[in-house]
C-alpha cells in the first residue's frame, strides 16, 4: 500500500505545481454553471492553504450564500466572489494597523521557537527609523544560545543600540533595564525580543506574565503594542498559538513571517475567525526591507494564485 | 480547536449508531471515514494525501470482518490505525556509519525548524554512543548562527568548526572534513543554513556541499507544526539533494504533528529521531506507533480496542454467548468475566473508554478494583458444584466460603444476588436484541 499511495502522491504532487487557480480556472471554463465540484475544488484549495476545516466551511457556506444573493450562477463569477468573501474575513479596520507615529511606544515581540522573532524586530526597527524615529532595542530572550549575539547584529546592522545583559539572566530585568534606558534617553520607540517558547509550557508562559507586569508599572505612559509572530508555514496549530499566548497577553496584532515561501499561511483566517487578531505586518524574506503592513487584498490574491 | 474538543464524542456517537456485526458494510467505513478524515486534516496531514489514504484503507476495510469485540466504528479505526502506522515507516534510528570514517551527517531545511539545536542534540546522542563527533558551522547567513552552535559545542563540549562568515560553505564542509580526520573525530555534523526549497541559489548551495564531502546522511529537519506546505518542502529538498531521512523537532508542543506523515508519504524516508524539549538531551528515537495514533488524535479509543484485542478470547466469548442465550450462565463464567476485564486495566478507566459512556455516567457507579479481588476469592472458595448451581448454597456453605475467601456470609449473600441480577439483565438484553452479540465482554 505503501508504494501505491506513493506513485499517485507523486503524480498529485506535480498537480500541485500547476497552482491551484489553474485548476479552478479549468473547471470555471469547462463548466458553464456552478456545480458542487466547483465548490468541492475551492474547498480544497482553501484547506491545501492551512485555512482549516471549521472556517473553510464557514466560507464555503458564506460563498454560497453570496453567490445566491448576487444571482451568480455562471461559474465565470466565482472568483470574484470568492475573492470578497474572503477579504471580508480579513480586512483590517484603520485603526489596526501598526501605528508608527505615537511616542513613547513599546513593542513586545513574543512566539514560538523559529518563527522569526529577532528577524521580524530588526525589521520593524528599521521601519520606525524610516519613519524619522529613535529606537532601541532589548534582548529579552537570554535562554537561547546566541540570541542575544543575533540581536545585536541586527543592531548594528540598523544602528540601532540593543539593551541587553549575558545569556540566562532574568528576561524581566532586561525588560526592565530597556524601560529605564528608554525613559532617560527619551527614545521614541522601544522594541523588545522574547524567548521562543512553546505556548503549552505553563512556566515559560507565566515568565512572559511577569514581563508583562514590569510594563505596565514602568512604562504606562507608553503605548503598547504586542505581536505575535507566526510562521505562515505553521498549519492549525498555529490557531493555538493565539489561543494560548492570548490568555496571558493582550496581543494587539500579528507579524506573519515566511510567506516568500510556498505556504500560504490561511491560518490567519480561522486565527481571525476564532480569536480576533488581525495581522499587520507580513515577512517576506531575509533583507531588512522585506517587512511590509498587511493588505487584506493582495493576501488573499496571493492565497489564490 | 473545537472540532477536537470533541472528537472523541463525535466518535463515540458515530459509533454508537452503527450497527450490525459480521463484516464491515460501506456504511460502517463511510460514517467512521469522515471522521478519520476530519481527524487528519486538523492534523494538518496534506489534503492530498488525506484524499489517498481514506480511498486506499477504505478499500481494504471493505469486507473485513469485525472482531467480536469492537463496534463497527471502532473496527475501522483499528485497520485505519493499523495503515497509519504502517505508512510511518519502521522504527529506524540508526545513523549509516561509513566504513571509511569520518561518517558524514548533513543538516538541512527551512528557517527555524530546530537545524542548529538539532545538530547538537544529535552529536550530543552519538558521543553518548562512543562517537567522536565535530559540529561544523555551515550556516553563514543568519546573523550569530555560528555563535549558537559555538555555545551549543561548548557546552556539551563537543569541538565546533568554524571558517567565519566570509567564506563559502561548499568550502568549509571540505575542509571540516580534513580537520575531523587530523583530530580523528569520526563523526562530523554539518549544520546548515535554513533556506527555502524554491530558493534556487542556495539549495545549489546545498547541492554542491553534497557533491564536494559525499555525505553519509542528508537529514531533513523539519518543525512538527508545519501545516500543509510540508509536502511541497520535503518533495523539493529530497529531489534536489536526495535525502536519507527525516528528523521532527518541535514535538514538545501540543501540534498534532500530521506533518510527520505527508513528509514520510511524499519523500519515502525514515523519520529517524524526534525533538522533544530544549534542553540538548530531550531527542528521542521516532516511534510510528506513537506517532500515528498522535496525528489520529483518538489516544483513547485505540487503548480500548488494544486492549480489547490483547484481552479478548474470541472462543469464550462464543461458548459465553451461548450460554447466556440458553440461560446457562454460572459463577465459574462470571469470574471468568470479571478476570478478563480486570486484565485490561483499573475497571474505571475501561468504562471510561466505552463509547456511550461518559464520566458523569460513571460518576454515581462505584467501581473499585478491590471489590474484584474480593468477589474473586469468594467465587474461588467455592466447589464447583455451588459455582453451577449457586443455589444449593445454604447457611453453612456459606460461612465455609466466608471464611475460606476471608470475607463475611453478608459479602457472599451480596455476590450470589449480583450474580443472579446479571443474569436476569443479560436475559433481558438477549430477548431485546433478539439473540443479538453482547458487544463487550462485560457488558
Amino acid at each position: 500500500m505503501i508504494k501505491s499511495l506513493f506513485a499517485k502522491l507523486t503524480d498529485g504532487l506535480n498537480k500541485t505545481k500547476h497552482g491551484f487557480t489553474e485548476r479552478i480556472d479549468q473547471l470555471i471554463n469547462n463548466y458553464g454553471t456552478i456545480d458542487e465540484e466547483l465548490l468541492e475544488e475551492i474547498e480544497e484549495v482553501l484547506i491545501t492553504a492551512d485555512v482549516g476545516m471549521n472556517t473553510t466551511m464557514k466560507v464555503i457556506e458564506e460563498l454560497r450564500e453570496e453567490l445566491k444573493e448576487r444571482k451568480v450562477i455562471e461559474s465565470i463569477g466565482i472568483k470574484e466572489v470568492l475573492k470578497d468573501v474572503l477579504i471580508n474575513h480579513i480586512a483590517l479596520e484603520e485603526e489596526s494597523m501598526v501605528d508608527y507615529e505615537t511616542t513613547p511606544q513599546i513593542i513586545l515581540v513574543i512566539g514560538v521557537n523559529g518563527v522569526g522573532k529577532t528577524t521580524s524586530i530588526g525589521k520593524i526597527a528599521n521601519k520606525f527609523k524610516k519613519n524619522g524615529k529613535s529606537v532601541l532595542l532589548a534582548a529579552g530572550d537570554t535562554f537561547r544560545a546566541a540570541a542575544i549575539d543575533q540581536l545585536k547584529v541586527w543592531g548594528n546592522r540598523v544602528e540601532i543600540d540593543v539593551i541587553a545583559q549575558q545569556e540566562g539572566s532574568d528576561p524581566a530585568s532586561v525588560i526592565y533595564d530597556g524601560i529605564q534606558a528608554a525613559k532617560s534617553r527619551k527614545t521614541d520607540v522601544l522594541i523588545c525580543d522574547t524567548a521562543g517558547r512553546l505556548h503549552n509550557k505553563k512556566n515559560l508562559i507565566m515568565e512572559l506574565h511577569k514581563v508583562f507586569k514590569i510594563v505596565e508599572r514602568e512604562y504606562p505612559e507608553a503605548k503598547r503594542e504586542v505581536l505575535l509572530v507566526l510562521d505562515a508555514t505553521t498549519g492549525q496549530n498555529a490557531i493555538n498559538q493565539a489561543k494560548n499566548f492570548k490568555e496571558v497577553a493582550d496581543i494587539t496584532g500579528i507579524v506573519l513571517t515566511k510567506l516568500d515561501g510556498t505556504a500560504k499561511g490561511g491560518a490567519i483566517l480561522a486565527i481571525k475567525d476564532e480569536v480576533d487578531i488581525p495581522v499587520k505586518l507580513v515577512g517576506l524574506g531575509e533583507s531588512v526591507e522585506d517587512l511590509e503592513d498587511f493588505d487584506g487584498e493582495t493576501f488573499v490574491n496571493a492565497l489564490l494564485s | 480547536m473545537a472540532v477536537f474538543e470533541s472528537l472523541s464524542d463525535k466518535l463515540q456517537n458515530t459509533f454508537k449508531q452503527l450497527t450490525g456485526r459480521g463484516k464491515l458494510s460501506e456504511k460502517d467505513i463511510k460514517e467512521a471515514m469522515r471522521e478519520v478524515k476530519l481527524a487528519l486534516l486538523e492534523a494538518d496531514v496534506n489534503f492530498k494525501i488525506v484524499k489517498q489514504f481514506i480511498k486506499d484503507v477504505s478499500e481494504r476495510a471493505n469486507g473485513s470482518e469485525v472482531m467480536e469485540s469492537l463496534t463497527p466504528g471502532q473496527q475501522v479505526i483499528k485497520i485505519v490505525n493499523e495503515e497509519l502506522t504502517k505508512l510511518m515507516g519502521e522504527t529506524n534510528s540508526k545513523i549509516n556509519i561509513s566504513s571509511k570514517p569520518p561518517t558524514v551527517i548533513m543538516l538541512v531545511g527551512l528557517q527555524g525548524a530546530g537545524k542548529t539545536t538539532t545538530g547538537g542534540k544529535l552529536g550530543n546522542l552519538l558521543k553518548k554512543q562512543g562517537k567522536s563527533p565535530l559540529l561544523v558551522a555551515g550556516d553563514i547567513y543568519r546573523p550569530a548562527a555560528i555563535k549558537q552552535l559555538q555555545v551549543v559545542g561548548e557546552s556539551l563540549d563537543i569541538p565546533v568548526f568554524t571558517m567565519g562568515d566570509q567564506i563559502d560553505p561548499v568550502d568549509i564542509a571540505k575542509a571540516s572534513i580534513n580537520q575531523a580526520n587530523k583530530n580523528s573525530n569520526d563523526l562530523v555534523i554539518i549544520d546548515t543554513a535554513g533556506r527555502l526549497h524554491i530558493d534556487e541559489n542556495l539549495m545549489d548551495e546545498l547541492v554542491q556541499i553534497k557533491k564536494a564531502i559525499v555525505p553519509d546522511e542528508i537529514l531533513l529537519v523539519v518543525d512538527a507544526m508545519t501545516g500543509q506546505d510540508a509536502v511541497n518542502v520535503a518533495e523539493s529538498f529530497n529531489q534536489q539533494l536526495g535525502l536519507t531521512g527525516v528528523i521532527l523537532t518541535k514535538l514538545d508542543g501540543d501540534t498534532r504533528g500530521g506533518a510527520a506523515l505527508s513528509v514520510r508519504a511524499v519523500t519515502g524516508k525514515p523519520i529517524k529521531f524526534i525533538g522533544v524539549g530544549e534542553k540538548l538531551n530531550d531527542f528521542e528515537e521516532f516511534y510510528p506507533d506513537r506517532m500515528a495514533s498522535r496525528i489520529l488524535g483518538m489516544g483513547d479509543v485505540l487503548t480500548l480496542i488494544e486492549k480489547a484485542q490483547e484481552n479478548f478470547d474470541e472462543e469464550k466469548a462464543k461458548k459465553l454467548q451461548k450460554k447466556i442465550k440458553n440461560q446457562e450462565l454460572d459463577l465459574d463464567d462470571f469470574l471468568e468475566q470479571m478476570q478478563q476485564m480486570k486484565n485490561m486495566g483499573p475497571i474505571s478507566d475501561l468504562m471510561g473508554m466505552i463509547p456511550g459512556m461518559n464520566n458523569k455516567a460513571l460518576k454515581n457507579v462505584n467501581l473499585d478494583d478491590r471489590d474484584l479481588i474480593k468477589v474473586e476469592a469468594i467465587i474461588q472458595s467455592m466447589t464447583k458444584k455451588e459455582r453451577k448451581n449457586p443455589g444449593i448454597l445454604n447457611g453453612s456453605r456459606k460461612k465455609r466460603v466466608a471464611s475460606g475467601s476471608g470475607t463475611t456470609v453478608p459479602d457472599v449473600n451480596r455476590l450470589v444476588k449480583q450474580f443472579e441480577q446479571t443474569k436476569k439483565m443479560m436475559k433481558q438484553m438477549n430477548q431485546m436484541s433478539k439473540g443479538g452479540k453482547i458487544k463487550m465482554p462485560f457488558m
